[in-house]
């Protein structure tokens, strides 16, 4: 094997120079990323950014175009069955079989793995009583709700006791309750089994609360990597919204050549600065504005949180989904480099 | 090699499973072969002059029991295609298993349910007197439903994996099981008839499923039950192994 990391032996996933193209289009360009054993390892961008292909990658359900991944040593694309037999994968859509019952689809996937009967029987107990569905084990997952569904699925990953378990959105489209309780179960799976955990989101308070370490993901490349408090820190002080009825280029540029000010953005009618104390800033854009006859009609200061740190690293919001005007885009582009 | 076996018992317990839990659809598989048994068999008794001793039911009741194995069995290949669909697919190509695995699972478990219905009639046409062979024909005849179900089945999950959805099945339907049926002799004798429809007739695997059926049941028969016997394997070991290519380049 060529690869040159030095991490390598210690390094439960190590992706190198890893590209996937689908026709025209680079779903995944160039992509290097080395996870260690036991981390909660976020993949954090917005839809379609290749959160789900590079899961794909690892889970050897899609051959790459170009470059090479290991997990756990093992080569994805030359040593499927070997990574198959050390992964749980939990996919973003729903994968059970609705025909059978709760405990019938975790039986089904024990067998797949080739357990025994009695260690089928005891660890159907144990995941089921971790995803508190004991009481709903006969009953066929048609009559599940989607929580109970996506905790089923949950469940079903862990039977084997994978090394290393892929979670592909696992709260999407879940209510906040749901999705707390499976925030706490993930976190007990790494406390409790050390097990190491990929898991896609596009929840930003989601990768904020549970990942020791992130990478944003936009467009097919990584943008930004590191512990959600390093990611923030590289924002500096704080985040200050101004609502501007009418922002004048003028007005910007003199935000914007002040010293502590380290990047202006327009978002939605409302500036967003990045400085180094906003709380000591915040008279100066008053006076500043006030000598250019503009109005401040709204105000807020905070310190930054991981969507500003996308914002800065994208020039966009997550939540877009669509692509944006043209024009806008440009607007935004221009208006967010750095000075 | 025991995870091989464990594998193929793995998805035949799931098919079983299924089948046994799902009563209507047991019911409705089995209505157009009843339907056809029935109707046909009654409706055609009058004009029907085959031969003087055998009633149109008697003649036709074989081949509504490789009927009702023909349908039932490509639907079940076709199966994989609502397993893609709901995402189970996924699960258990992502599973540390053998693809050549899971089709002989798969194939098996559309196999036995396919003939436990497929028996239904069988049984019906014994208790009826419909037919009336020895037990080495029964046994026989056992034979044949395996191979004409393990065929189709095959053949099935061949066209499953080159469909991205199962809105194809109608297409299945009208272009290749009813032309196979009723170009099978299922529904008609084989001989005296046209020359296109003869050869048509000889071309098509299933016509030596029925024939053989025929014979094994101790009903008047066309070709020597050598000849239906090895072209039926023929055409299975041709199913099984484009099955088994096509299913093992499926993407998921």
């Amino acid at each position: 094997m060529s690869i040159s990391l030095t991490t390598q032996d210690t390094a439960t996933i190590a992706v190198r120079s890893l590209s996937k193209d689908f026709g025209r289009i680079k779903a995944l360009a160039d992509v290097s990323l080395v996870i260690g054993k036991g981390e909660l390892f976020g993949l954090l961008g917005p839809n379609g950014a290749g959160k789900t292909t590079l899961i794909s990658i690892l889970s050897t359900i899609l051959p790459p175009s170009r470059g090479e991944a290991l997990v756990c040593g093992w080569n994805v694309a030359t040593q499927q069955e070997a990574v198959r037999r050390s992964i749980g994968v939990v996919f973003q859509d729903p994968s059970l079989d609705t025909e059978l019952t709760g405990e019938e689809n975790l039986d089904f996937h024990g067998r797949l793995y080739g357990l025994d009967t009695l260690t089928r029987r005891n660890r159907v107990n144990e995941v089921l009583a971790l995803v508190d569905l004991e009481e709903r084990r006969h009953d066929l997952v048609n009559t599940y709700s989607g929580g109970m569904r996506r905790r089923l699925e949950i469940a079903r990953g862990l039977m084997h006791q994978p090394q290393v378990l892929f979670l592909d959105e696992p709260t999407l489209g879940l209510d906040p309750q749901t999705r707390r309780r499976i925030w706490n179960y993930i976190r007990s799976l790494k406390d409790s089994f050390g097990m190491t955990i990929i898991l896609t989101t596009h929840y930003m308070e989601e990768a904020d609360q549970l990942c020791s370490r992130i990478a944003i993901i936009d467009s097919g490349v990584i943008v930004g990597l590191g512990s959600p408090d390093e990611l923030k820190s590289t924002l500096g002080g704080d985040v200050l919204e101004l609502a501007v009825t009418r922002p004048t280029e003028e007005f910007v540029q003199s935000l914007r050549s002040h010293p502590s000010v380290r990047s202006v953005l327009l978002q939605n009618g409302s500036l967003m600065l990045t400085v180094d104390d906003g709380e000591s800033f915040l008279p100066r854009t008053f006076d500043l504005a006030h000598d250019m006859g503009i109005r401040i009609s709204g105000v807020s200061v905070r310190k930054p949180n991981l969507e500003d740190v996308f914002i800065k690293m994208t020039g966009r919001e997550i939540r877009d989904e669509g692509i944006k005007e043209p024009r806008e885009r440009m607007r935004i582009y221009r208006w967010g480099m750095r000075k | 090699m025991n995870l091989f076996f464990g594998t193929v018992y793995t998805l035949w317990l799931r098919e079983v499973k299924r089948f046994m839990r799902n009563k209507s659809r047991l019911i409705g598989s089995m209505a157009m072969p009843a339907l056809f048994l029935v109707v046909l068999g009654s409706g055609f008794s009058g004009v029907f002059r085959y031969q003087s001793d055998v009633s149109y039911v008697e003649f036709i009741g074989p081949g509504i029991v490789a009927m009702s194995l023909l349908f039932s069995s490509m639907f079940g290949g076709l199966n994989v295609l609502w397993d893609k669909q709901f995402g189970f697919l996924k699960e258990i190509l992502v599973a540390p298993v053998s693809r050549t695995g899971i089709m002989a699972g798969k194939t098996l478990g559309t196999v036995t349910t396919s003939m436990v219905k497929a028996g239904v009639f069988l049984v019906a046409l014994l208790a009826l007197r419909l037919v009336r062979p020895d037990p080495a024909g029964v046994l026989m005849s056992l034979i044949f439903m395996f191979l004409i179900s393990a065929s189709f089945t095959s053949l099935g999950i061949a066209f499953a994996s080159q469909m991205k959805d199962p809105h194809g099945f109608q297409l299945i339907m009208n272009f290749l099981i009813m032309p196979v049926f009723f170009l099978s002799g299922a529904l008609f004798p084989l001989d005296g008839q046209p020359q296109w429809l003869t050869l048509l007739t000889h071309l098509n695997p299933l016509t030596y499923g029925v024939d053989g059926m025929r014979y094994a049941l101790g009903a008047s028969h066309a070709f020597s039950p050598t000849l239906s016997m090895g072209a039926l394997v023929l055409f299975w070991a041709c199913a099984t192994v484009v099955g088994t290519v096509l299913f093992g380049r499926m993407a998921a």
